[in-house]
């Protein structure tokens, strides 16, 4: 049911490389790369969930051999079609055919430490949590997007169908299940839940071992 | 380059200034890092008041500090004890508290690491160098929403008396995200 994107738990992947001396950004362009993904989205046609879906919704063979920022680029180049930002056919030529509605909103120099520093809450008004902190809860299973087939959700394959434990409850937050598809915010009460190492795994590396994962409402059931 | 020619693209358009590319690199590259983050372990460590607040309520406590924004709006701050140690991951893409601790490195954002340390964290924190003891819980925060997590390491020996400048300097990156350890002053 999930993407390539949801890999937590899968085996094959080899040991984690690490370059102690790595720059923040190692070749001149990925900087580029992630500062033109922040301008484009100060345009304000997508939001957070839309921009991660869009990088999930990349090909699985594409999504494995890209490096991180060309998942980015790729994401970005499909968003600025799919938005009608620009044309397909600008895409391919490089070359605009006229100017944009949009370029009132482009973000100037000037303005960047602001928009930057200013950031973007997902906490909303809204119901209050019915979970309290200590209740069993378990997750929804199969890990999908009851709103839109195929669709963006932030649950986890490997934590679907698990019991866990409230550990804390936190203020409504914007629902990614259906803000990445234009289906408004419908903010949700948000949870820690906390989950026994063994019970996601069948077996812990060591029996008192957790996980956690921060999960809307809408993603569990009571467990009596 | 692909992404050369989407910015000249989009600069055309009107809807891309190359100067604001430039500002946001800069603040990733010189201003925004770990150095903030090691500033308020720092001071947990040296102030049992302010890290009672941190822990109580971090998203407020670090944006007194000047740290907020883009990637960090919801912080929550987990301490590490001889009974629990924190790791942080995000296993759906790579969501991480960029005010503290800047641009995530690449083993962050690895296919590897987010598979991995959730099901294995013990081996996988070997391969960092760091074995914890077997009386040691782990505690591994996948983060799934926005809420962004930073591990409050625990204080080395040797560092009594030491000021918060000093002991900003033990606090790696790794150590907040749980990967390593703070640094034991020789």
């Amino acid at each position: 049911m999930s993407r390539v994107h949801d890999m937590g738990g899968r085996w094959g992947d080899g040991p984690v490389l690490v370059d102690p001396n790595e720059p923040v950004f190692k070749e001149d362009w990925h900087g580029r790369a992630l500062a033109v993904t922040l301008a484009a989205g100060a345009l304000g046609q997508w939001n957070l969930d839309t921009s991660r879906h869009a990088r999930e919704a990349l090909g699985t063979k594409d999504y494995t051999r890209f490096s991180y920022y060309e998942k980015w680029i790729s994401a970005l180049a499909d968003l600025l079609v799919a938005k009608g930002v620009v044309s397909r056919e600008e895409l391919a030529t490089g070359r605009s055919a006229g100017g944009s509605p949009l370029a009132e909103k482009k973000l100037l120099a000037e303005r960047v430490p602001a928009v930057l520093a200013k950031g973007g809450p997902s906490a909303r008004d809204g119901a209050a949590p019915i979970y309290p902190v200590g209740a069993r809860v378990k997750t929804r299973r199969p890990a999908r997007n009851v709103w839109v087939e195929g669709g963006h959700t932030r649950l986890p394959a490997y934590a679907s169908g698990v019991e866990g434990v409230i550990l804390s409850q936190h203020r409504a937050h914007v629902l990614p299940d259906a803000n990445a598809h234009g289906k408004g915010e419908c903010p949700e009460p948000l949870y820690t839940v906390l989950f026994r190492a063994a019970d996601l795994w069948g077996r812990a590396e060591n029996a008192g071992d957790e996980v956690t994962l921060d999960l809307w409402e809408s993603y569990l059931e009571p467990v009596a | 380059m692909r992404v050369k020619a989407l910015e000249t693209l989009l600069t055309e358009k009107g809807l891309v200034d190359p100067a604001a590319l430039d500002a946001i690199i800069d603040i990733y590259q010189n201003q925004v890092g770990p150095q903030n983050g090691a500033l308020v372990v720092a001071k947990a460590w040296a102030d049992p008041v302010f890290k009672a607040r941190l822990l109580a309520d971090a998203t407020e406590v670090v944006a007194e500090l000047g740290f907020y924004g883009r990637q960090g709006e919801h912080i929550t701050v987990v301490e590490n004890t001889l009974e629990r140690h924190n790791v942080i991951v995000c296993t759906l893409c790579s969501c991480y508290p960029w005010p503290l601790l800047g641009i995530p490195p690449g083993w962050y954002k690895s296919d590897a690491y987010r598979a991995r340390v959730v099901r294995e964290p013990r081996a996988v924190l070997a391969e960092f160098g760091v074995v914890l003891p077997e009386g040691q819980a782990v505690r591994v925060w996948d983060s799934t929403a926005e809420m962004r997590y930073l591990v409050l390491p625990m204080r080395p020996e040797g560092t009594e008396g030491m000021s918060v400048e000093e002991l900003a300097a033990l606090v790696t990156r790794d150590a907040m995200v749980g990967t390593g350890l703070a640094t034991v002053p020789q």
